[in-house]
Order: structure tokens, then C-alpha cells, then sequence
């Protein structure tokens, strides 16, 4: 479940990571952005939750990938995607973004009803129906951006401009209008990723941050802009984690568990799938 | 001549600290203290970031080194301050070098990855061991601690020339490392690499000693914080306090000596008029940065080195 | 004020002084600074407010309480027949910058003292500042730090039991009424710690035992994979995770047991402040018992004055907002701010303050109260006040999730909630 949509999430930043080379420190609030929109969502629209549900799905993705497009066309575009000044960049956003939801959803965690309400009791314990439903549900949108990358015309130009920008130019390619939609693809595929979880998780404005480490954590294991290697690196992430815990105390699992990480990246710089001098 | 004209304009602004020790209204007489702790900090940064090109995420792991160096001292073991001073440099500066002997194996986005994981890991050791540490709670250190010989570091005015007196120091060993050859190999590795290690230079081990250095500026800072103000808690030990100095580092300019203390200043004043004006404060900062990064992206001092004052070191 | 020695330099007050008085420097600060305090003027009372950060929930209703109980004050004359102001100033919920917020409303905002911090890292970051400055800190915190004898003379806990007294005085009830194998889940930081050596150690003192600790990470999001470590024996699980992961602890503890048999739970409402017991997934803590500082939900036998409190605040029988029944209040714990207000006026009068040459005097005063009685200045209930220690103590309330409110079964002695002095903050100087 944790890894499902970690899986959502990272491949979100690892296609902006991947094709821009942006690091994108606001993904996280793109994330939060999504849940609390989903929040506004399950409140304006009336019906069964399963409505309001299949609206966020579509609604919450979109205002936040048109969001994501517009920062990018008015701020990331004229700073030539510099390193480091898009790295200030996003952080700015990331505090306009958290400003934005305190003042206009509040700083209460808010609970979105799910749209599905069955419990699987195995003898031992029980498992809730509508996690197993996002783990389909993460899988099936993590199919369709696959399809998407290598099998229709949008998905070649993303990857000719991540090979070669200039290049990509000069075969004319809207080089910025790539980059404005990959931006707010990342952005959209970390909004669904929070519209899936927040029946469980509920809405807060501070959610943003464990997403985003994890996510960061995630895309360069798995390696710079690989999309296997994202999901692979999600899986052992989210999986990983809880199997540290059951053999040591919760913290200590967390230390071990991070240095892990921090190891493997010393010992593979370029990730588990990532090719050489990325 | 150049030379006289750089350490000319470092004195002055030592001077000028010193001068404003006399005037100072009480609330900005302590905001400056604050501010010149933090520069500290944020020129180790500068060090490792603006001179040799290391993007690390994981300064508040050397910060925090300094700082329960100093702390839990003082805390468990009855220390006095000028024994936490130099215990938090020591501290930051062999965390820095042990943890510079694995992460330089990497670099660029790995490198802020694995600087990232071992200062979380660092966080939460400082949870993990609560019943040394509280935790996120933190610690008050005992006045006793505070002693620096027979200054008192819990009074006003000794702490701000206390505090000048390191920040000068920080100040102008910064200056002469910025001019002297060892500065311009670090600077010739953040801007080609591969020239430099053909020129007869070891990149290893130019960023292992930019590192530890940048260590020890951020271990003093942090004892001194401990020292200083008397707290010592999980939050300063925190990812907030590893963008933190990234932030003053980039706003007052990479790669110049000044730039870390005005990028401090700027952002505590804008953090602090920003909540003095309207309840979003977080907006009015947020725009600030993306503002400040569209039109002046080399930050403040970078930009006027750029467009003039080439001497600017 | 007092002038401390001032080794390194003991002419920067004499300059500044000079030069004020030549009129060299009019800058607003430095020129409020030497102003006389007219008797006629407002008493400045700085907050140290948590309006952004994780305490931001929290910090709200602190700041809609204490304004409700500064106009309660200003109609009854203010303090001492002065006007008084609040100048609420954000900490970020963040130590740092609570030191600096101190700072700011003593030194900037010239106020005469500073209140109202809720989270203990604030606290304890702010406190040792406000000893330097010798300000009369007074804390809404319910941390055990200030009577733990950590802090110092000028930081105060009128308001609100601290967590060792609430811990304390419930051990009896869940021993004799729920079951006497207990099984704690807790954050792994402070907050969890002090439950867990306070509630394991008055448990065992009423001959019950606390089988298993589970120690959640602060960063920990899901909680499934921790349930299995229960105890199969368990009669009572005892919960108190805080922060935005709390409402999916509970979904995810109801999903584990089901609708099949499950232990007693016991909980502080802290997991649950602001946020409605009726939401989606809560369903599971039907017939649950939960610690309660203050009852959200208006009691059958509340009194006049509770009614006053609630209807000046602007909180239903509920719990929620007058305007808006989605939004909940933090009730357990905002009164403090309402309280701790009503005794500074009480301090200040009683000192005579005339300014803040007189801070000292209110920390004085303080240290000599020793009962509130309940009434309009304190609605929650009567407390004692311990000047030593600098701690109030007040009785606290069990309630039972019944039917979608949460209903009182219990309410603990003031001796229940006693424990022996741990320090003696009178014999410190100041």
C-alpha cells in the first residue's frame, strides 16, 4: 500500500527529475495540494462518496498540473532551470503553496470518506478493501504513464528532449511547452497519488514532507529519470521499512533503514537501474 | 590595491558590528548576536557550497554535532563553555570528515541524497537516545555551563562580543582561505573537475578538507547557538536547518565571503517584518524568494560583483 | 530593571542613554523604551502564539480564547482600572523562533509579560530567554518542564495540570474500571516518554502492569505493520499519538480489530483535539473512554460558569464553533489561556504593578496563590496552586464516547493528582 503510492509519487518527481533535470523541492506541496483539493471536493460535491471520489480523480490533478505549468512558465522557465536557483525557486513555492492552504483550508487535518467501505477479515486480522483498491489503482495510472512515455508521440518528444534539448530544438520541438506539461504531469501524477491516499490519511497542510524525502529517497535509488528503477526502489522502500521494524525498536529500524539508503547511494551513485555518469 | 580593498572592506564590517554594539535598541542588539551565530554557520556552508561546488543537505548534522557537543557537555558533564566551544568545532569537523570519507564517493544529486540520509539518521539518533538528549524537547543548558572563563554568556552584552569575536575570526580565516591557493583550487574544482585533477590535484581530497573545515565553522556555530541562547533541541538538528543556511548562502551570494552573513540577516528581518505586517507571513517570504531568484539569481552580492565590484572576494 | 555586571563593556548603556537623550536616535524602539509607563496606560500582555506549524490547530483556538476572556476583562474594568491589550506574535511552533518571539514582545513590543505557549519544545527554547530578560513567563503548555524544576523562576504554569498529575490521577480509573494488563502506544519523542514513565509507574502503583510499550517514529504515517505487537492478553490499550496521523491510527486500529472482540481503549483527547468525533473511520471508538482536561461536549451538570465561557468563546454545546459546527475547538486545553489571563489581572492587583520595574513582584505573587476557586475566572473547576513548583492543579475528567458525544463517568480528586515537590523554584534567585 505504502509502496503503491510512493511508486505514484516518486515517478511523479523522477519524470520531472528525469526529462528537466529540476529538483523540485515543492513536490511535496503539489502533493498536499492534491489532497486538500479532494477535501474541498468531497464537500461541494453532493451525492455518495464514490461520486465526489471519481470528480477529485479527474478535478484535483488538473488544477494542480495547470498550477504546476503556470510556476514553471512564469518562474522556472526564466531561471534557465539552474540547478540551485530552482531549488530556492521551489522552496519559495513551497512556502506560497503552504501559506495558501493554511489560510484558505485551515490547519486541522480534515477527513475525505471513501469511496468504498468493505473490510477483509482474515483470522488474524483484518485489512481494509479500499487499500487494496489504490494499490490497483496506483498500478493501473503507473501503466498508462508508461504506455504514455513509450508508445505515443508525446511520450517521443519527452524522451528526445531528456536525451538532447538542443537537439530536440532543433528539430522543432517546442522545447518549453514540454517542459511546461512534464512539469505539470509531475505535478498531476503526485495530485492523484494524494487523492488516493487521503481517505485514509486525511488532508493537512504539512503533509507534504515525508512524501517528498521519500519520493527524493525513491527516484535516486531507483536511478536518475528510470522509471523501473522508481518502481523497483518503492517497492523496497515501502516494503523494507516494515521489515527493519519487526526485528528492532520502530527508531532504531527508521536509522538503520535511512543509512541503508545513504550506503547504498555511496557504493551505486548512479541508483540500482540508473546508467553511468547520469 | 585589490588586496587592501577586500580585507579593507571585512575589517569595516567588523568595525561596524562593533560600533552598532553601542547603539543597538535591545531587540536587534540580540537579533544581530543571533544573526552572527547563524553566519557562522551559514559561511561553513559557503565553504563546501559557494567555494567547491558541494551541495549538501546535510549541514544540520554538523550543526547539531556542535551543538549536543556543547549541550549534553554542560548538561551531563558540568563542561564550561570554552570546553563546549572547542568540543562542538571538534565535533562538527570529524563528523564532517567521516562522513566526507563516504559521501564524496558521490556527487552531485547522490551526493545531496546520501548528505540528506546521514543527517536524518543523525535526527533521529538525537530521538532515539530521548533519556540523554528529551528529544524533540530538548535541553536547557545549566547556567554554570554558560561560563566562558569569567564572561557570563547568558548576559546581553558579553554574548554579542562574544559573538562578534568568533564571527570576526570566522570572518577573516574565511578571507584568507578565499584568496590563498588552497581557496582557488576548491574554487577550480567546483567549476571543472577534470582540468584540476589533470593540473596534478586530488579532487578527493580537496573536497574531503573543504568539508571538514566547512564542518568545523558549522560545529562552532552550533556549540556556540547551545552556548549562547541556552537551548539544545531535536528541531535545530532538523532538514529546516540543513536548507537553512542554503537559503542565506544563496540570497547574500555564493562564493563570496560576505554574502552568508547578509543572506542571514536578510531572511531573519524578512521572516520577522514579514509576521509584523500579515498573518501569511510564509507568502510574503515565499514570494520574496522566487522574486529574489528571478532577478538577482547569483543572490545579492553575486549580482553586484557581477555587474561591478569585481574585486569582490 | 536590574543591571546585571556587565564585564565586557560597561559603558554601552551609559552611551545609548546619552544619546538617546540628545535625541540621536528616535527610532520607535529605542524611543517606547524610555517612555514612563503612565498609569493610565494599557497593560501590554504579549502571547506567544503557534499560528503556523504543527501547532497551528491548537494555536488558533488559543488566540479566539484569549481574546474572548480580554474582553471579559476590559468590561470588568481591566486590571488595576487600566485597559489591556494582547500583542499575539507566531512562533512557527518552532523553539528558535520562540526564543525570538520573547525577545521581540518584551523588548519591541514592550509588553509587560509573555504568555500562552502550548508546545513543550517552544517552552523550553523560550524559557531560559525570558530568565535572561526577566520577564514573568506564564505557559499553557501542560508539559511537565516547569515542574520538573528545569526552567527557571520567571516560568509559570497557572493555567493547566501538567501531564504527571492528569497521568496520575487516571491510573485508578483504568485499573478498576477497564483492566489491569495494559498495553501503551505513544509518539517516540518527549510527549510519549512522559506518558509512558508516568502512566507505567502510577499503574503499577494501583497493583495493575503495563505489559508492552509501543513506540511509534514521529515520522511514521501508517500504522498497521505496530498492531500485531499487541498483546494477545491485553486488556487495555492505551493510545496517545498526536499530530495530523492520528485520525488514520484509529481507522487503522478499527480495520485491525474489526467488529470482532477487542481490548478497553483508553486515550488522551490530545489524539483527537479539532477534530470531530462523528468523522468517517471513528466509528471504532464508540464506547471508548478518553482522558478530557476540560469536556468538549457540555456536560448535564455544567455549570453557570462553564455556559459563560462557552457562550464569550463562541463554542456550541458541542465543542465546535458557533459559526461553523465543522469546526472543532481544541477544548481540552484552550481554557488555560482564558485562566492564566484571569491570573495575571489577580497577580497584578495584588502586586500594585504599576510597570516593568514591577515584573518581579508579579512572579511574587504568583508564588503566593494557592487555591482558584471555581467561577467566571475559572471555568473549568477549582485548582491548587503549588508556588514551589510553579504548577497548578485541577481535576480532570473520563469521558465515554456514547452515542456520537463524549459523556463524563469520572472526575479525579485534586489528591489524586498530587505528587511529591521535585523542585523549589522560591529559593532561586531571580
Amino acid at each position: 500500500m505504502t509502496a503503491a503510492v510512493l511508486a505514484l509519487t516518486a515517478s511523479g518527481l523522477s519524470l520531472v527529475f528525469g526529462i528537466m533535470r529540476v529538483v523540485n523541492v515543492a513536490h511535496g506541496a503539489f502533493f498536499m495540494l492534491g489532497a486538500v483539493l479532494a477535501w474541498f471536493v468531497s464537500e461541494w460535491v453532493p451525492g455518495p462518496a464514490g461520486l465526489s471520489f471519481a470528480v477529485a480523480l479527474v478535478v484535483c490533478p488538473l488544477i494542480v498540473g495547470a498550477i504546476a505549468a503556470a510556476a514553471d512558465m512564469a518562474v522556472l522557465k526564466r531561471l534557465n532551470y539552474e540547478p540551485e536557483a530552482t531549488i530556492v525557486a521551489t522552496i519559495g513555492l513551497l512556502y506560497i503553496l503552504e501559506q495558501a492552504a493554511l489560510s484558505f483550508f485551515g490547519p486541522d487535518a480534515r477527513p475525505v470518506p471513501a469511496p468504498l467501505d468493505f473490510r477483509i477479515q482474515l483470522p488474524w486480522f483484518g485489512y481494509s478493501g479500499y487499500k487494496l483498491a489504490v494499490i490497483v489503482g496506483a498500478a493501473l495510472v503507473l501503466l498508462m504513464v508508461w504506455l504514455i512515455l513509450k508508445h505515443t508521440k508525446a511520450g517521443l518528444i519527452m524522451r528526445a528532449t531528456q536525451i538532447d534539448r538542443d537537439t530536440a530544438r532543433a528539430f522543432g520541438i517546442n522545447v518549453d511547452r514540454v517542459y511546461a506539461g512534464v512539469f505539470a504531469m509531475g505535478a498531476g501524477l503526485a495530485a492523484i497519488a494524494a487523492v488516493l491516499i487521503v481517505p485514509i490519511q486525511q488532508a493537512h497542510y504539512l503533509m507534504g514532507g515525508d512524501p517528498l524525502l521519500l519520493s527524493f529517497i525513491v527516484v535516486i535509488i531507483g536511478g536518475l529519470g528510470s522509471l523501473r528503477g522508481t518502481l523497483v526502489a518503492a517497492l523496497i522502500i515501502g516494503l523494507g521499512d516494515g521489515v527493519i521494524s519487526t526485528f528492532f525498536a520502530p527508531t532504531l529500524a527508521k536509522i538503520l533503514a535511512t543509512l541503508a539508503v545513504g550506503l547504498i547511494l555511496v557504493l551505486r551513485p548512479q541508483g540500482l537501474f540508473g546508467k553511468r555518469a547520469a | 590595491m585589490t588586496v587592501d580593498r577586500a580585507l579593507f572592506l571585512h575589517l569595516g564590517l567588523i568595525a561596524a558590528l562593533l560600533a552598532f554594539h553601542f547603539v543597538a535598541p535591545a531587540y536587534h542588539h540580540t537579533n544581530i548576536a543571533r544573526i552572527m551565530v547563524l553566519a557562522i554557520y551559514a559561511m561553513g556552508y559557503n565553504i563546501a557550497f559557494g567555494y567547491t561546488g558541494l551541495l549538501s543537505l546535510g549541514h544540520a548534522l554538523f550543526f547539531g554535532s556542535g551543538l549536543y557537543a556543547a549541550g549534553l557537555l554542560a548538561y551531563h558533564a558540568d563542561g564550561t563553555a570554552g570546553i563546549g566551544l572547542i568540543a562542538g568545532l571538534l565535533a562538527g569537523g570529524a563528523v564532517a570528515f567521516a562522513l566526507g570519507l563516504f559521501a564524496l564517493r558521490t556527487a552531485g544529486v547522490a551526493f545531496m541524497i546520501v548528505t540528506l540520509m546521514f543527517a536524518q539518521a543523525g535526527y533521529l539518533t538525537v530521538l532515539y537516545f530521548g533519556s540523554y538528549t528529551r528529544g524533540d524537547e530538548g535541553i536547557v543548558i545549566p547556567k554554570a555551563g554558560r561560563m566562558l572563563a569569567s564572561l557570563d554568556l547568558s548576559d546581553d552584552n558579553t554574548r554579542y562580543l562574544v559573538a562578534l569575536a568568533l564571527f570576526a575570526v570566522a570572518l577573516l580565516v574565511n578571507l584568507w582561505l578565499a584568496r590563498s591557493p588552497r581557496g582557488r583550487i576548491m574554487v577550480a574544482m567546483r567549476e571543472n573537475e577534470e582540468r584540476s585533477r589533470m593540473l596534478g590535484y586530488n579532487p578527493y581530497t580537496v573536497k574531503l578538507t573543504a568539508l571538514t573545515i566547512s564542518g568545523l565553522y558549522a560545529g562552532l556555530s552550533g556549540a556556540a547557538y547551545a552556548l549562547m541562547f541556552g537551548y539544545a533541541g531535536a528541531s535545530l538538528a532538523s532538514v529546516q536547518y540543513s536548507i537553512l543556511p542554503l537559503l542565506y548562502v544563496l540570497l547574500g551570494g555564493a562564493g563570496t565571503v560576505i554574502g552568508p552573513f547578509l543572506g542571514a540577516l536578510l531572511m531573519f528581518y524578512l521572516i520577522d517584518y514579514a509576521s509584523s505586517i500579515t498573518d501569511a507571513h510564509q507568502f510574503v517570504t515565499g514570494v520574496a524568494l522566487v522574486l529574489l531568484i528571478l532577478f538577482a539569481p547569483k543572490g545579492i552580492l553575486g549580482t553586484i560583483r557581477e555587474r561591478g565590484l569585481k574585486w569582490l572576494p | 530593571m536590574a543591571n546585571k555586571s556587565t564585564p565586557l563593556n560597561p559603558t554601552r548603556r551609559s552611551v545609548l542613554t546619552g544619546m538617546a537623550a540628545g535625541g540621536a536616535l528616535l527610532t520607535t524602539g529605542l524611543g517606547a523604551r524610555f517612555a514612563q509607563a503612565q498609569s493610565s496606560e494599557p497593560i501590554r500582555i504579549g502571547f506567544q502564539l503557534h499560528r503556523t506549524g504543527i501547532g497551528a490547530s491548537y494555536g488558533r483556538w488559543y488566540e479566539r480564547t484569549a481574546t474572548a476572556a480580554l474582553n471579559v476583562l476590559n468590561e470588568g474594568g481591566g486590571i488595576n482600572g487600566r485597559p489591556v491589550e494582547l500583542v499575539f506574535e507566531d512562533d512557527g511552533t518552532d523553539p528558535k523562533r520562540g526564543a525570538e518571539v520573547v525577545e521581540k514582545l518584551t523588548t519591541q513590543s514592550n509588553c509587560d509579560l509573555v504568555m500562552g505557549t502550548l508546545f513543550s519544545h517552544v517552552v523550553i527554547g523560550s524559557a531560559p530567554r525570558a530568565g535572561e530578560l526577566k520577564v514573568p513567563y506564564l505557559v499553557c503548555s501542560e508539559g511537565h518542564h516547569v515542574a520538573s524544576g528545569m526552567l527557571n523562576r520567571w516560568t509559570m504554569q497557572p493555567g493547566i495540570t501538567d501531564v504527571k498529575s492528569q497521568v496520575q490521577g487516571m491510573a485508578p480509573f483504568v485499573t478498576s474500571n477497564l483492566g489491569k494488563k495494559i498495553t501503551m502506544i505513544f509518539p517516540d519523542f518527549a510527549f510519549g516518554h512522559d506518558h509512558r514513565d508516568y502512566f507505567t509507574a502510577a499503574v503499577a502503583a494501583q497493583g495493575g502492569e503495563v505489559i508492552k510499550h509501543i513506540a511509534i517514529p514521529p515520522t511514521e504515517t501508517s500504522f498497521t505493520r505496530y498492531f500485531p505487537q499487541i498483546p494477545s492478553d491485553t486488556d487495555v490499550i492505551y493510545h496517545v499519538m498526536v499530530g495530523p496521523a492520528v485520525l488514520t491510527f484509529v481507522k487503522e486500529l478499527g480495520e485491525f480489530y474489526g467488529s470482532g472482540a477487542r481490548p478497553q481503549l483508553f486515550g488522551f483527547i490530545d489524539s483527537l483535539e479539532a477534530v470531530d468525533i462523528n468523522s468517517p473511520g471513528l466509528e471504532f471508538l464508540d464506547g471508548s473512554h478518553f482522558w478530557e482536561g476540560h469536556p468538549r461536549y457540555k456536560q448535564a451538570d455544567a455549570s453557570e460558569h462553564e455556559a459563560f465561557y462557552r457562550a464569550a468563546v463562541g463554542v456550541d454545546d458541542n465543542g465546535a464553533s458557533v459559526s461553523d459546527p465543522a469546526d472543532i475547538a481544541t477544548y481540552a486545553h484552550m481554557f488555560s489561556t482564558w485562566e492564566t489571563l484571569f491570573v495575571i489581572k489577580h497577580a497584578m492587583e495584588a502586586a500594585g504593578y504599576q510597570g516593568p520595574a514591577d515584573r518581579q513582584k508579579i512572579v511574587e505573587a504568583i508564588e503566593a496563590m494557592t487555591d482558584f476557586a471555581e467561577g467566571q475566572a475559572h471555568p473549568q473547576g477549582p485548582k491548587t496552586f503549588n508556588g514551589k513548583t510553579h504548577q497548578t492543579f485541577g481535576l480532570q475528567s473520563i469521558t465515554k464516547v456514547e452515542g456520537g458525544k463524549l459523556v463524563r463517568v469520572h472526575q479525579t480528586t485534586m489528591e489524586d493528582g498530587f505528587y511529591p515537590d521535585e523542585v523549589d523554584y522560591t529559593t532561586m534567585s531571580f
